[in-house]
Formats: C-alpha cells, structure tokens, sequence
C-alpha cells in the first residue's frame, strides 16, 4: 500500500461496480435495493437504497474483513498514522466500550477522568472492572472541567499500580487537550495501555497547528467519531490501534457487541469521508478555524458572552485548546447556557450542539457558510439586547469526588430499591445519573450519594438540562441498593 | 436565431423575455452576475439567474422603496441602505437635499461594478458626496451601530442565497437597535401570489410584527417580478405610514416621479383581502 493509494476509496467504488453489475438480490435487505418499499425510497432517494446491501462475495464482511474493508480501513489506518483500524457502526460508543473490554477483565482498575462518557462506564458494567477516577479539574469562573492534571495521574498510578490502563478524554466536548503525550509516556513506564476517547478529535489528524493527536502522541487505542468533525454519516466511527495492540483479538472483541449486518451506508461513508479528509483536509479544517476565529473575535465584541480560546492553555489541566471548538460562556449575559441554547432554537430558528449550565458549543464546519456565521453571531447579540438579566449567583460548579464503594457491575445487578431522591443521601446509588448534555455522569452505580450530589440534581433539572440515566423518567425517585447505608 | 432568457417563477411557471444579446456575465464571490439587452426591458440584471431589475420598470420598485418613508418623515437625515449594489435606492435618495447622509452596505463589491459600468440609468448615485460604501455583509455591518440612523432600506435579493440572512429575526432586532428613537425602516418583502413566495413573505411579516411596535405592508405593481404583485415592508418605531404622511412637506420638494404620488402613498397601503388575512394569522 502507498499513499498514493489514499486517491482511492476501495468500499465506494466496490459498491459502484456492484451496482453495474445487476445481480438479482433473493437475499436482504428485503426492500430489495428500494424496490419493495417506495415511500423509503422517496424519502432518503433511491440511490441511497439501491446501496443498502447486505456483505456478500463483493462486499467484504465487517466481522471477518478479508477483501475491500480490509483495504478500506488499512488506508485509514494509514491515514491517521495507527497500526490498525476498524469500521464501527455502532457508533462511537462501541468503540470506546471495546477499547475497554479489550483492557480490562473482572476486577480489574481502570483510571480515568470523572468527565467520560457514558459508554465508558456502561462499559464497566459489562465487563466488571473497577473505575479509579482523577478529578477533572475545574475552571470555576466558566463552570467547565478541564483535563487531567499530569501530578494527578502520576498520584493515581503510584497508588493504584496494578491499574491496567489509563483512559484520556482528548479533546474534551469543550476543546481541552491533556498532555496526553506526557501522560502517554508515563503510563507506558508503568506498563499500562493509554486509550483516547477522541469523539471530538477527526480533524486533529488532518489540520495544522492544532493539538497532537493521539496515534501521534503513542497511545494505544484511540476511538474517532469520523461523523463528527470527519463528515461521515452519523453513527459511523473508527477504532484505531497503536504498536501494542493485538489487532487480531481486538477484532474479537469488537465483534462481542457489534452487529454482523454492518451497515454500507455508513461503511462507505467512512471509506469516502478517509479519503477526502486526507486530500483536503488541510483546507477544510483551516478554514473551519478561520470561521471559528472569526465568530469567537465577533462574539467577544458584542460584550457579555465568552467566546475562549487558546489564552486558557496552562501547561497542564489545559494543555492545549482546539481552535476549531466554538465555545461560549454565557454567565455575563445573566443566562444559563441552556437558556440560550433553547432561545436561539425557538426565537432564531438555529440548532446548536449544546448548552449547560454556564456555556453553549456551537459545532462548526466546513458545511458552514459566512452567512451562517453571521447569523449566529447576530442573534446572540439580539439575545443579549433582548434577554440580558443581572447576572446570577450560579452554583459554583465544585467537583464532586464520586465514592466508589463497589463496581458498576455489581451494583448494577445488585437488589434495589425505589427511594424519594431527597432522601437518598448515604445511601449507595444502583443505576447512573447523567445531565445532557453534556453527557457526564453525576453518579454513577455504585456510588455513595451525598446531600451536595442531590443539591446539584436538583438545580441542574431546574436550569433545563435534561437529567438521563435513572428508571423514573422524572426523576423524584431513585432505585438504590437494598442495605447499602 | 431566438435568444431567451427564462426565469422560473415557480416549478410550473416561466417568465421569459427576449433577449438581443449578452452584454456581460461572471462568478463573484458571492454570485453569478448576468447582464442582458432586450427589445422590450432594455438593460437587465440577474443575479444567480433572477431577475433584479430592468431598465423598464426598475423605477416602480426605486420610488416606492425610498419616497413612501420621506414622505412619512421628511425630516430624515441619516440613512443606511443594505443591499442596493445597482444604485437605483440612492439615484432617488440624492434627490432630497435635505438629507446629510447616505451609508450602504453592499456585500458584492462586483455588483456595484458591472451596474456602473453597465447600468448607468440606476446607478448614476454613486458618486454623490453624501454616500459611503461599506463593502461587508449588511448583517455584520449592522450589528455595529446603535440609535444612529433615521431610517433603513433593506433592498435585498430573496430570502435564499447571499439574501438570506436579512430575512431573519436578529437581523431584523439588529434594524431596531440600529435605529433612532423614531426611526423608520422599509424592506422588500416579497410576493403574496405565488406558494412559495407568500410562505417567505409571511415569515418576514411575522419577524418584523415581532420586532417593531409599527409594521405595515404596502404593495406595488413590477411587471417582471413574479406575479407581478410586490409588497414592501414599512416598520417602524413612532411614525404610522398613513396617519403621519406629510403630504404638504413632501410635495415641496418637487421631485419628479413616475409612479409614485401622495394619492398613491395611500391607497398603497391598503391590500387586498387575501393579503390582510395572510398578515393577520402571523401578527
């Protein structure tokens, strides 16, 4: 295989010829091509459909790739400078769940910052290990966690030597890098795997000037949501694997949790989006970083709003930024983040990608045009003539040392309880509380919960944000572990 | 040999005109620019294939667009102009001696060009002394200004490609903040008669009533426009477009027009029913 090879998109072109080739389909799908569902294929159109295939002779198979998935993921993996790659299209979840089933068996520790996501510790449910966290420090004047501390990782290690890996979100939902190079380093004295839950890191392997990427930094497993900031389809992702990694069993376990009716919608989406961020990617995400620079100088002259950016870096809990994140602190203006995410979606008619308590991300890419940005910037400025209040006492955003007394696992299968959440303090909590976004869990199962943790649940469902995880879909009431206290 | 320029009005309808010959046509940044010759519009512009004006009939849309609002405050001085890269809005502002200032935000620095070079009937207003050319988007041009001018034309292109943008609510809010305490501002707003065109009207109608304590529409008949039917927008923050028009003040300044009159100023402001109702269910 040679670079020049990266022109060529084998799964795409794979699924053209097939399509020249009017085999007669007696297997599934059973809309055959489109043909026996017309209201489908009007909607998403029929050349969408006319490849919607099952794998057969021509196509390769996801589970066991031997022919042009096999090619399409080495030129990936060749692209994003790893040893291997894997297609996921069970999103990017699967991918960080088996980068930690490959890791972690039974009993087995894991360390990571509070601030993953829920896949990871839904992972941990699966598969029995036991989280040691490390607090994600906290910038308090913007209520956002920042990345790992290099002095905490190393106390985490030092004390929990037997620990298998270290996981790393980089960058965060934010735009905050670790020193993950550093970090990366340490661990491996240590014999311990470095993974990178790099959802929002595509564009770090194809841009200039942003932060080092994970294959670049030498750790062992990184999972990129190529759907993201790669402009494939949603729900497709990579995989990637470094020098340590055993790919053959790594494929085994992705296979535990992944369909075998991999979808070539999203397959191809992969394969297409590879080579094109690697012809042009360069140009995409410099331009993606003017229009954020841009937006971020115009925002910050309005006044109020927070747009930041790189003067945030410090040489440790934020390395480094990433440019391309569009991340605004609304405090100034007296609105919760979520509070403007909700005006700008039903007063301005636009849809950004998060709002919590004292912030708002507005996702950019190369799909934006001036005159959006404009717009964007516009309205915030009406929001702020429009809405601006005195600015409140937000509830300082402290954080809050989760009490791990047992695994997910057990605690996820243990015998519980239904309890009024208000009384819930001391006891050991049996299924996850998250506010989304951004998708960080407030506790997870098997968890000591405080009167603190209550008191932000509380204020966090007042404030709009939408609390996810527990059995009560209203959450007055949480399941806890029978005899926990 | 027949040359034909089509318009589409909407899927199933065209506007088609004559054309005797193509006297110009690039890509700017922004858009394609188009100039023709024709037997029976003389000079026309098109940007991205739709007919802005032609020499024709161009003066209906230029005088209701700039003398209904003098006529309501002939007191105003300071005015902002976005859009209007083919000069017709100034070629009658600069008619008012009264008026001190003329700024213009027009985001296609090519427009202006080719109308000069081209169009010289409309843009012959370029050069009056009192007007200044921003060449920047009228949506990030105006979020800069606050409480400073008397009144604002939105002479935009339609509510899909560069025009976008000044059919939306914060630009709109962005009007109101920019104007003075009893500022004035009038826009293009689109056609009640076709679907399409009536859905973006609507839309506009209801983000100004939104807006701004006063918002009327008014109507003029544009032969080449779809349908033909056109509506402008009158919002403002004191002024009522009827009850406060200073007919007297405004005839004294003796300005030639061919269509627009004080009668007309009137009548304009009452809309068919069909119209008044589609307002009343977004107001």
């Amino acid at each position: 295989m040679t670079l020049t090879d990266q022109n060529r998109a084998p799964l795409y072109e794979a699924l053209e010829e097939l399509k020249s080739m009017h085999i007669v389909p007696f297997d599934v799908p059973g809309h055959k091509r489109g043909k026996g569902n017309k209201d489908l294929a009007d909607f998403l159109g029929a050349k969408c459909l006319a490849v919607d295939i099952n794998s057969m002779k021509y196509l390769d198979n996801i589970c066991h790739p031997t022919g042009v998935i096999k090619e399409a993921e080495d030129l990936a993996a060749q692209a994003f400078g790893a040893k291997c790659a894997y297609f996921m299209v069970n999103g990017t979840t699967s991918a960080v769940q088996s980068m930690v089933l490959y890791v972690v068996k039974r009993g087995d520790k894991i360390i990571l910052p509070r601030n993953v996501h829920r896949s990871v510790i839904n992972a941990f449910v699966l598969c029995g290990a036991v989280p040691v966290y490390i607090n994600p420090q906290i910038n308090s004047d913007l209520g956002i966690s920042l990345g790992m501390s290099y002095n905490d990782v190393v106390r985490a290690i030092e004390q929990n030597p037997d620990a298998k890996a270290v996981f790393v979100n980089n960058p965060t939902y934010y735009g905050i890098c670790s020193n993950l190079k550093k970090i990366t380093e340490l661990a491996h004295k240590h014999n311990m795997l470095v993974l990178v839950d790099e959802a929002h890191g595509t564009h770090l392997y194809f841009g200039e000037d942003l932060p080092i990427s994970a294959m670049a930094a030498g750790a062992d497993m990184a999972s990129v949501s190529m759907h993201k900031s790669g402009g494939s389809l949603t729900q497709s992702s990579l995989l990637l694997g470094g020098e340590n990694i055993n790919t053959d069993y790594l494929r085994q376990v992705i296979n535990l949790t992944q369909t075998t009716s991999g979808s070539y919608l999203l397959m191809s989406s992969l394969d297409i989006s590879r080579r094109r961020l690697y012809l042009h990617g360069k140009d995409i995400f410099g331009r993606v970083v003017k229009l954020a620079q841009y937006a971020r100088d115009e925002i910050n002259e309005i006044g109020d709003y927070y747009a930041y950016s790189r003067e945030l870096v410090n040489g440790d809990t934020v390395f480094d930024f990433d440019v391309t994140k569009l991340s605004i602190n609304t405090s100034g203006v007296g609105l919760a983040g979520i509070e403007v995410f909700d005006l700008l979606r039903d007063e301005y008619d636009i849809q950004i990608e998060f709002g919590d308590l004292e912030n708002i991300l507005a996702y950019i890419s190369v799909g934006d045009s001036d005159k959006n940005i404009e717009q964007l910037i516009g309205s915030l400025s009406e929001i702020r003539r429009r809405y601006k209040k005195p600015r409140t006492s937000a509830l300082k955003h402290e954080y809050i040392n989760p009490v791990v007394e047992m695994s997910p696992q057990d605690a996820f299968y243990a015998k519980k309880v239904s309890m009024d959440i208000k009384k819930t303090a001391g006891e050991i909590c049996g299924e996850f509380v998250m506010a989304y976004p951004p998708g960080i869990p407030i506790l997870a199962p098997g968890e000591r919960i405080t009167e603190q943790i209550i008191e932000y649940i509380i204020y966090a469902k007042e404030k709009g944000s939408l609390i996810t995880g527990p059995e009560d879909m209203h959450i007055q009431r949480l399941n806890i572990l029978q005899g926990g206290r | 040999m027949e040359f034909w320029y089509s318009e589409k009005h909407t899927e199933n309808v065209y506007l088609s005109i004559k054309v005797d010959k193509q006297l110009y046509s690039s890509n700017s940044s922004f858009q394609r620019i188009d100039v023709f010759e024709s037997l029976e519009f003389g000079r026309f512009l098109a940007l991205d294939g739709f007919m802005m004006l032609t020499e024709k009939d161009e003066f209906i849309y230029h005088e209701m667009i700039t003398h209904v609002p003098m006529a309501v405050n002939p007191e105003i001085k300071t005015i902002l102009v976005i859009g209007a890269g083919d000069g017709g809005v100034l070629r009658e502002l600069i008619k008012y001696p009264s008026i001190e200032r003329i700024d213009v935000s027009e985001i296609d620095e090519e427009v202006v060009n080719v109308c000069k070079q081209y169009l010289p009937k409309t843009a012959c207003g370029f050069n009056d002394d009192r007007v200044n050319i921003y060449y920047q988007d009228g949506m990030r041009y105006i979020r800069r200004h606050t409480g400073v001018y008397d009144l604002i034309i939105v002479d935009s292109t339609d509510p899909f490609g560069p025009g976008e943008g000044l059919f939306t609510k914060e630009f709109y809010g962005n009007c109101y903040n920019a104007l003075k305490e009893d500022g004035i501002m009038v826009n293009q707003h689109e056609s009640p008669f076709y679907d399409e065109d009536a859905a973006a009207m609507k839309r506009a109608h209801k983000r100004i009533h939104d807006s701004f304590p006063i918002s009327k529409l008014y109507q003029a008949f544009i032969p080449t426009y779809p349908s033909g039917h056109w509506l402008f927008g009158f919002a403002s923050k004191k002024f009522h477009p009827v009850r406060d028009v200073n007919e007297t003040k405004w005839e004294s300044f003796n300005i030639k027009t061919r269509y627009y009159n004080s009668n007309l100023h009137k009548g304009a402001f009452y809309l068919p029913n069909y119209v008044e109702e589609m307002l009343k269910n977004v107001e």
